[in-house]
């Protein structure tokens, strides 16, 4: 078995212990490089602030989402029902996921089919950590004052209505929180939705996250921050296409979050 | 007494034919295949008071809201007076209540009048907006022609059933003033708009004029009215009677795929996948038709208003795809009512198979969904619920673009290519690219990289 600082749900089980709470991975998280930096700046978090977390591991799967909304009904149930397996023969009862997709997926597709959890995204995490104390930021920090904008995930936001928990984390970073013209549900998609993320656009005049960046550039912010790993892609992309690279930071919460607690 | 045979046979027929029209909807709509959609009663309700009556959703944009809010009351409160019309028709009387309800009538017929001066003036808006101004939802490529004739025929409907109302009601306000014929025209007391616009427009004429001018108002109300309900089946404006709101759809489970997964898992109750196992033909899942929708999808369609709110919110159509959630449900209605007229004409050659009689089970007109909507348009789709939302009506045109999507995946083994990979990755590794590394190297990754900067 590899060294690791983070316990799998086996590991845990083997000694017996049951954690507080499941973080959940997801494809994104586990396999994109830049992702990768998220699902490390999340758990240095809960780290830091003493979570009793594990990880599926190897044994986690993906939730299927993509293949559901690109019409593989056959595929998204072969992932969801053994993903329920695996979680139920855990005994698994909260779940936290830095992907929205996932989120929406284990909260609201997973129960008729016999998983029944309690699921947070972890920008809903930061705000309750902050809120109880138990998160504490340095004052001053690197943001102060700096412009900030942030992108609403379709699948936070529209789809499970969480607005208010990420806006509450960035208000904690003394930053200047600037709203697009576009927000909340009104928010416009990146463009990788609906399995988007795994083909090439049907014919336009514009890519979507081009649209969409332009209308954060607008803005006038030097960050956009996100809480999903496509839309950090799609904005990066963005960002690159109008070589603004050097003046503007796609970042996720957790990444704002972790250089400011040291 | 002539007045009152032409009055029963007109609106009887006008009523007659509505009904009829009306009948045929219904067999359109129910094309579409069963959904359950109890449940929740008390949160429909609230919805229903909400979004229907108090047009919660449509005050995202106020300016049209309030202009609609106002058409939207006159319309409704309108049909009180309707109901006079009826009785006075049949019966040849004049005003029926009038005397009975005293300043109560007054009070009510001048709600009337103050509501139909505001949709006079919201109907001129309305129009100057659909034509003299470029309002970009309004000039789509699926609004050519029909969609955009029938948001202006309305609109000419509502003025001729106003002038109507106004007529009738400054007519009679000067009859009454002048005391022409009281025991024919009761008073009705000071009416608000009539008693000034009245004299204004009508005031001095012969008791004759008057009189025929009266009649000409009334009949024109009622005749409007039958017109209007004749109208509505082959219009938007549908969405009067079938805008009803139900909770936000989630997907369903499709219980044959479930069936199949589990048996395969080895997993579930004794009767998982006999389902499949046991029918002759091959089932198709999803949808690429009418059939294969739902009732409630097919309603959906019926009630959509083309104020193409979800359009203008659709990130492919902003970026320029051919992708118009409008559209999709106009196609959807065209499509319904092509059948519909399709089974009523009985033909030989709509039959799938030619022995049996012409049912919606057994057609086949050798074409279906995919001819008005193209896989181009449904693969355009981020799933990012800005339509759902934007819905004024609460339809959910997510739902018919991912049964069509079903259907092209599962059913035809089609659909994007570049999809292809993906499926095979989530099928052979549970991860939706195919990666040498263990899931949780970037955990491996985490120790060394702690190493390091220590």
């Amino acid at each position: 078995m590899s060294k690791s600082l983070v316990p799998t749900m086996a590991q845990m089980a083997s000694e017996g212990k049951e954690p507080e709470i499941l973080f959940w991975v997801g494809c994104a998280g586990s396999f994109d490089a830049r992702a990768q930096k998220v699902t490390k700046a999340f758990v240095k978090i809960m780290q830091a602030t003493e979570i009793d977390f594990a990880i599926l591991g190897n044994e986690e799967s993906c939730t299927g989402d993509p293949a559901r909304r690109a019409g593989n009904e056959f595929v998204f149930q072969m992932q969801a029902l053994q993903n329920i397996e695996t979680l139920n023969m855990y005994k698994v009862k909260k779940i936290v996921t830095a992907c929205p997709h996932c989120f929406n997926s284990l909260k609201n597709e997973y129960p008729t089919l016999g998983g029944h959890y309690d699921v947070i995204h972890h920008t809903e995490l930061l705000q309750q950590l902050i809120e109880d104390g138990r998160l504490k930021l340095e004052g001053g920090g690197t943001f102060q004052g700096k412009k900030i904008t942030y992108h609403d995930s379709c699948y936070l936001g529209r789809v499970n209505g969480v607005y208010e928990a990420p806006r509450k984390v960035l208000e904690e970073l003394d930053a200047d929180l600037v709203e697009m013209k576009r927000c909340k549900t009104n928010g416009l998609c990146c463009g990788a939705g609906g399995a988007q993320m795994f083909k090439e656009d049907e014919p336009g005049n514009k890519r979507i996250n081009v649209e969409r960046i332009e209308e954060a550039l607008e803005t006038g912010a030097g960050i956009i921050a996100a809480n999903c790993p496509f839309c950090l892609t799609m904005m990066q992309d963005g960002v690159t296409g109008k070589n603004k690279e050097n003046e503007v930071m796609v970042l996720d919460l957790a990444e704002l979050i972790v250089d400011q607690i040291n | 007494m002539i007045q009152q045979i032409l009055f029963a046979l007109v609106s009887i027929l006008g009523f007659g034919l509505a009904g009829r029209q009306f009948m045929k909807i219904r067999r359109n709509i129910l094309l579409g295949g069963e959904e359950d959609v109890s449940g929740n009663a008390p949160q429909r309700l609230r919805n229903m008071l909400l979004i229907a009556f108090g047009q919660k959703k449509m005050f995202k944009r106020p300016i049209p809201a309030v202009l609609h809010f106002i058409l939207y009351v006159a319309f409704v409160i309108t049909q009180i007076e309707l109901i006079e019309i009826l009785i006075d028709g049949f019966t040849g009387q004049h005003r029926v209540f009038a005397t009975s309800l005293g300043g109560f009538y007054t009070f009510i017929i001048s709600f009337i009048e103050v509501l139909s001066l505001g949709a006079f003036i919201a109907t001129f808006i309305f129009l100057i907006r659909r034509n003299a101004l470029t309002i970009p939802r309004f000039k789509k490529p699926e609004m050519k022609g029909w969609p955009t004739l029938d948001a202006n025929l309305i609109l000419l409907f509502e003025i001729i059933l106003l002038v109507g109302i106004f007529t009738m009601n400054g007519t009679d306000t000067v009859i009454q003033q002048n005391n022409l014929d009281p025991a024919h025209y009761p008073n009705t007391g000071n009416l608000a708009v009539s008693s000034w616009l009245g004299p204004m427009l009508f005031g001095g004429l012969s008791f004759e004029s008057l009189q025929i001018l009266e009649r000409a108002g009334w009949w024109l109300h009622i005749l409007m009215v039958l017109v209007f309900l004749n109208y509505l089946p082959h219009s938007k404006h549908l969405h009067f009677l079938l805008a009803c709101p139900t909770s936000r759809g989630e997907m369903e489970n499709m219980p044959a795929i479930m069936n199949e997964v589990k048996s395969m898992m080895g997993i579930g109750g004794d009767d998982a996948g006999t389902d499949m196992a046991m029918e002759e033909e091959l089932p198709e899942f999803g949808a690429n038709d009418v059939f294969g929708l739902s009732w409630k999808n097919v309603m959906d369609a019926y009630s959509c208003t083309e104020c193409g709110r979800c359009t203008s919110v659709c990130p492919a159509n902003i970026t320029g795809k051919k992708l118009s959630p409008r559209k999709i449900l106009m196609d959807i209605r065209d499509r319904a009512t092509d059948i519909g007229k399709k089974l009523d004409s009985g033909l030989d050659n709509y039959k799938a198979n030619p022995e049996a009689p012409l049912t919606k089970d057994n057609f086949d007109d050798g074409t279906n969904l995919f001819d008005h909507i193209s896989r181009e348009e449904i693969h355009a789709c981020t799933t990012c619920n800005a339509c759902v939302e934007a819905c004024p009506v609460l339809i959910n045109p997510l739902e018919p673009i991912l049964k069509l999507r079903r259907y092209e995946i599962l059913t035809e083994s089609a659909g994007p290519a570049d999809w292809l990979p993906m499926f095979t990755a989530l099928e052979n590794t549970g991860a939706v690219w195919s990666m040498p590394t263990p899931r949780d190297q970037w955990a491996t990754d985490m120790v060394s990289e702690q190493a390091e900067s220590n």
